[in-house]
């Protein structure tokens, strides 16, 4: 059974001028352990992705539609007391500055047995215990004594570790990760994504890793699912959807990437933008920047279907289709 | 032929000391941060020199010595034969100015959010008296707004109404309205998306080649870096470790904190890729490691390098501060 | 015009114009007291200053809805036979302007002294400031009350033109120094960004980037105070008329009215001092409520 399924899943976003659709209809699934990149540009709505599967939705937008479902257990029409028990203790999340996920007030030892003791039977000592092999297994040194040390006694990269830490304290089966690494400094980015990587394989922690940076997609995630205004335009695993992306936002993206192992006179580049929340074209949405655009195109939105290894939304693919997606 | 742009030695020092009474009271001597610490480079006209480093490492420091923000404690400039920072000061300073333009990183504080932005991409053109109507101020603004892939209508807009990437454009636009020869670039399309990006740099590598430009290119990112320059420098803790034309440096880096940088950065081509990635992190700007800054986290650290200052030396047509590459170590 | 207004209805601002009652309601009755002191000559329904229309025999009449008032003066008179209703429109319109004028002088020391403050840093800063913090450190009538004092004995024959002189710089220097504060922080703010970078690089000089590029920047939060000033200025002036050093009895302001009216309220005559009173915090209630709702409309993270 996967550990996380999203079907269909609506957020919107009222306001005086009218509603704004953030997330139209996505689905997807989350294996226990497995670690699915959520990549998409500003405005495709990965960060609310994020959110609404957290519970952390700002009003007024809201979910309007659709399921999200935690080992078969639905979760979306919570209210703020329950998802606040799930949220530590079967669902953590990492989220991208290091400085304001901390309390500057209290040291970090008291934050993590605070959360650890929130969510598991344990003693004070228990609890210390606990807390201090999870700054070791993060990579700390002497976390003994770190253990009492405050938020600004700490680097940014040695922050994340104990964001991470406080993550994993209750030891959730899935952790959400918003651009975990985008504040941090490039050898610092690869230190944390080789700690996320291993710390949660040792966990037996599944990931949802938003970003914008598909190196980091590559090197860390199973899967990949890309999101363009609000939808999701092709998911499948990471290695297929680099090397043969089968929905053509994927290739230009892709293409668009400087790549820092081979010289190239210009850079593949998608002329124009995406659209607004409030302007997005009938149709696929991604129809005035496609370069193999048709007729349908234009007209019928495509949902995801088989694609070669990945399932992309592309009526490229339509004769590829035999059954209808899940 | 001499480089249009020369840097000699520069170096920023910043007295970061606490308030005289803190000082008096708690008997601490005067705080220095060293964000520049003797960087020499040139540049040749119509060539894009890279910068690249971590935080702390003064790539941003250097960009705004390059334009006359600061004026360095130490060193000098020389800017087509001419000592920038003692001409910035006399009456031909803004005439220099007019030659060396700056684009920013952040494209939503770079623009004055309550000005239009005809107004703001005519303000340099009006400052240097460079036209004299407003017809010819109209029509040049057009021009410009057009030279960068935003239409003439453009104008008559606030800056909120634009997405970041056309916000970079619109400075673009701004930085190129004095006809410069130099530009200083401080992480321009850090912080757009990845398709804008690719539309940013195209753009600027197309300006470069109509106009004849020569850039100073600051990033983080290599592989952006990769794409624009065509010689690097490697930038650690206010120093430059290795200064190289890009084929010699991608190919062959040599300087142990250039080849940890090139190692670092996630690759689309290695999917599931195990490493182990160098320990450590930048120290503290403001007590640096004595000799090399780099030695604490250099697998090559011998004696020397923990009490010697390695200097920039020319070794087979590249310039490297390491010891361990000239003492042939590496 | 009617396009500019339409889309200043329809913008953030006029929206939530809209949809606050109270933002509405004291904005009318402001707006009501405004246009009544403006065009008190013509709107109010007797002079009280004209000595000819006066009739002693008229003084001392409560209002019109109590059996010994007349239709012919719906607030009653005073104890010279001045009508209270026209009284207090007159009255208004002197609190109103010197309410107005001191603000808005204290917006310009304070916005000039807090932008040279931000920009220049250093000494001028640090001078510029403690100067606040002295200011703070007196309470303001006391401040108003030792300037109109002073300038009382250095003039003891002033005339009128002079008082309202003295009385309007002294309400400025008790309310410039909020200004100067916040404007001094924003300053502070927006001198870093890269925008004014962009126009040093460019050549321009220190002052023009001041005025032109950090001054539109940092005048969002001075409107605010600004409207909030006029409240607590109208207040002050009150004060000081009833100590009997601000607006001379000759164009008596609200507060003069209402210190004239205390000596006949405990013979019973009590409507000549508390209309003047409920006119004061009328107007001074509605501009509060006003500029409350202006800082949470500008306010983006409340939106």
């Amino acid at each position: 059974m996967s550990l996380l399924q999203v079907k269909n899943l609506v957020v919107e976003f009222p306001n005086r001028r009218g509603t704004l659709r953030a997330l139209d209809d996505i689905s997807f699934e989350i294996a226990p352990g497995e670690i699915l990149g959520v990549v998409g540009e500003s405005g495709a709505g990965k960060s609310i992705t994020g959110a609404a599967i957290i519970g952390l939705l700002e009003p007024p937008g809201r979910i309007a539609g659709g399921q999200i479902l935690l080992e078969g257990e639905r979760i979306d029409q919570y209210g703020f007391e329950q998802m606040r028990h799930i949220r530590g203790k079967r669902i953590g999340a990492i989220f991208q500055d290091p400085l304001t996920s901390l309390n500057p007030l209290h040291t970090i030892g008291h934050q993590l047995i605070e959360t650890i003791r929130m969510h598991l039977p344990l003693n004070e000592k228990e609890a210390r215990e606990r807390a201090i092999s999870l700054l070791k297994d993060t990579g700390i040194p002497a976390p003994d004594q770190r253990i009492d040390h405050y938020p600004h006694q700490f680097s940014g990269g040695m922050r994340q570790r104990v964001v991470i830490a406080l993550a994993l304290a209750a030891e959730p089966k899935l952790i959400v990760a918003d651009e975990p690494t985008t504040a941090l400094d490039v050898s610092i980015q690869a230190q944390i994504i080789t700690l996320l990587k291993g710390i949660c394989h040792q966990h037996q922690a599944a990931v949802m890793l938003i970003t914008h940076d598909m190196g980091v997609i590559a090197e860390t995630c199973d899967r990949v699912a890309v999101l363009y205004a609000g939808r999701i335009v092709e998911i499948g695993p990471v290695h297929e959807l680099i090397n043969r992306p089968a929905h053509p936002y994927t290739a230009g993206l892709m293409a668009a990437i400087p790549d820092i192992s081979q010289d190239r006179e210009r850079l593949n580049q998608i002329d124009g933008a995406m659209p607004r929340l409030n302007a997005i074209p009938v149709g696929c949405a991604y129809n005035p920047r496609c370069p193999q655009v048709f007729d349908k195109c234009r007209s019928q939105r495509p949902d995801l279907m088989p694609a070669g290894r990945t399932r992309a939304a592309c009526w490229l693919h339509e004769t590829q289709t035999q059954q209808v997606p899940a | 032929m001499t480089a249009l742009v020369q840097a000699n030695d520069l170096a920023m020092t910043f007295d970061v000391s606490a308030p005289w009474l803190n000082r008096v009271l708690e008997r601490k001597p005067r705080t220095l941060l060293h964000a520049v610490d003797g960087v020499s480079f040139e540049i040749e006209k119509g060539k894009t020199l890279a910068l690249v480093g971590e935080s702390g490492c003064g790539k941003s420091t250097v960009a705004r010595l390059l334009v006359g923000l600061y004026e360095p404690s130490r060193g000098n400039l020389q800017f087509d034969g001419l000592d920038a920072h003692a001409v910035f000061k006399t009456h031909q300073g803004l005439q220099l100015r007019s030659r060396i333009q700056m684009i920013f990183q952040d494209p939503y504080a770079s623009l004055n959010p309550r000005w239009l932005v005809q107004d703001i991409v005519a303000e340099p053109l009006i400052e240097h008296g460079l036209v004299h109507t407003p017809a010819t101020l109209k029509e040049r603004v057009g021009e410009l707004l057009t030279a960068v892939g935003l239409s003439v209508f453009d104008g008559a807009k606030y800056p909120h109404q634009f997405s970041g990437g056309q916000r970079q454009r619109i400075s673009i636009a701004r930085a190129l309205a004095t006809h410069p020869e130099f530009l200083v670039c401080d992480e321009p399309t850090s912080a757009l998306d990845v398709s804008v990006q690719a539309q940013v740099l195209n753009l600027m590598k197309d300006l470069q080649r109509k106009l004849g430009l020569t850039y100073l290119f600051i990033s983080h990112n290599l592989a952006v870096v990769r794409h624009v320059s065509d010689q690097v420098g490697v930038m650690y803790l206010g120093r430059l470790v290795e200064l190289a034309d890009k084929h010699a440096l991608f190919a062959n880096p040599r300087h142990p904190y250039t080849r940890m940088l090139l190692d670092a950065i996630p690759k689309m081509t290695d999917t599931g890729r195990a490493r182990t990635p160098v320990q450590g992190e930048v120290p503290n700007p403001l007590n640096p490691p004595a000799g090399c800054a780099f030695n604490p986290r250099c697998p090559h650290a011998n004696e020397r390098c923990r009490n010697e200052r390695p200097l920039l030396l020319t070794i087979s047509g590249i310039q490297i501060a390491c010891h361990a590459v000239q003492e042939g170590r590496i | 015009m009617k396009q500019w207004l339409a889309r200043l209805g329809d913008s953030d601002i006029g929206h939530s114009f809209r949809n606050s009652p109270v933002a509405m309601a004291a904005a009318a009755v402001a707006l009501i007291c405004i246009f009544c002191s403006l065009f008190a000559n013509g709107v109010a329904p007797h002079n009280p200053f004209d000595l000819s229309t006066l009739e002693l025999s008229d003084a001392r009449l409560p209002p019109a809805w109590d059996a010994l008032g007349s239709s012919k003066y719906l607030l009653g008179t005073d104890d010279q036979g001045r009508d209270i209703l026209s009284a207090l429109m007159f009255g208004a319109r002197i609190s109103l302007a010197v309410g107005f004028a001191s603000v808005i002088l204290s917006v310009l020391l304070g916005v000039t002294l807090g932008l040279l403050a931000g920009f220049l840093g250093g000494w001028v800063d640090a001078v510029l400031m403690r100067l606040c913090d002295v200011m703070l450190s007196f309470p303001a009538i006391l401040v108003a009350l030792l300037i109109a004092g002073v300038g009382r004995a250095l003039f003891p024959n002033a005339q009128e033109g002079l008082a309202f002189f003295v009385l309007i710089v002294s309400i400025t220097l008790t309310g410039w120094v909020q200004y100067a504060r916040t404007v001094r922080g924003s300053t502070l703010v927006e001198r870093n960004k890269e925008y004014v970078q962009a126009a040093r690089v460019t050549g321009v000089s220190g002052l023009r980037i001041m005025r032109r590029h950090v001054l539109p920047n940092v005048l969002g939060p001075v409107l605010v105070l600004a409207t909030i000033q006029v409240a607590t200025a109208i207040i002050i002036e009150a004060t000081l008329s009833f100590l009997g050093v601000g607006a001379p009895p000759t164009s008596p302001s609200l507060g003069t009215l209402i210190r004239v009216g205390n000596n006949y309220l405990f013979s019973g005559e009590w409507w000549i001092t508390v209309f003047p009173g409920l006119m004061l915090v009328l107007i001074s209630l509605s501009v509060n409520l006003l500029g409350d709702w202006l800082r949470d409309a500008l306010n983006p993270k409340l939106r």
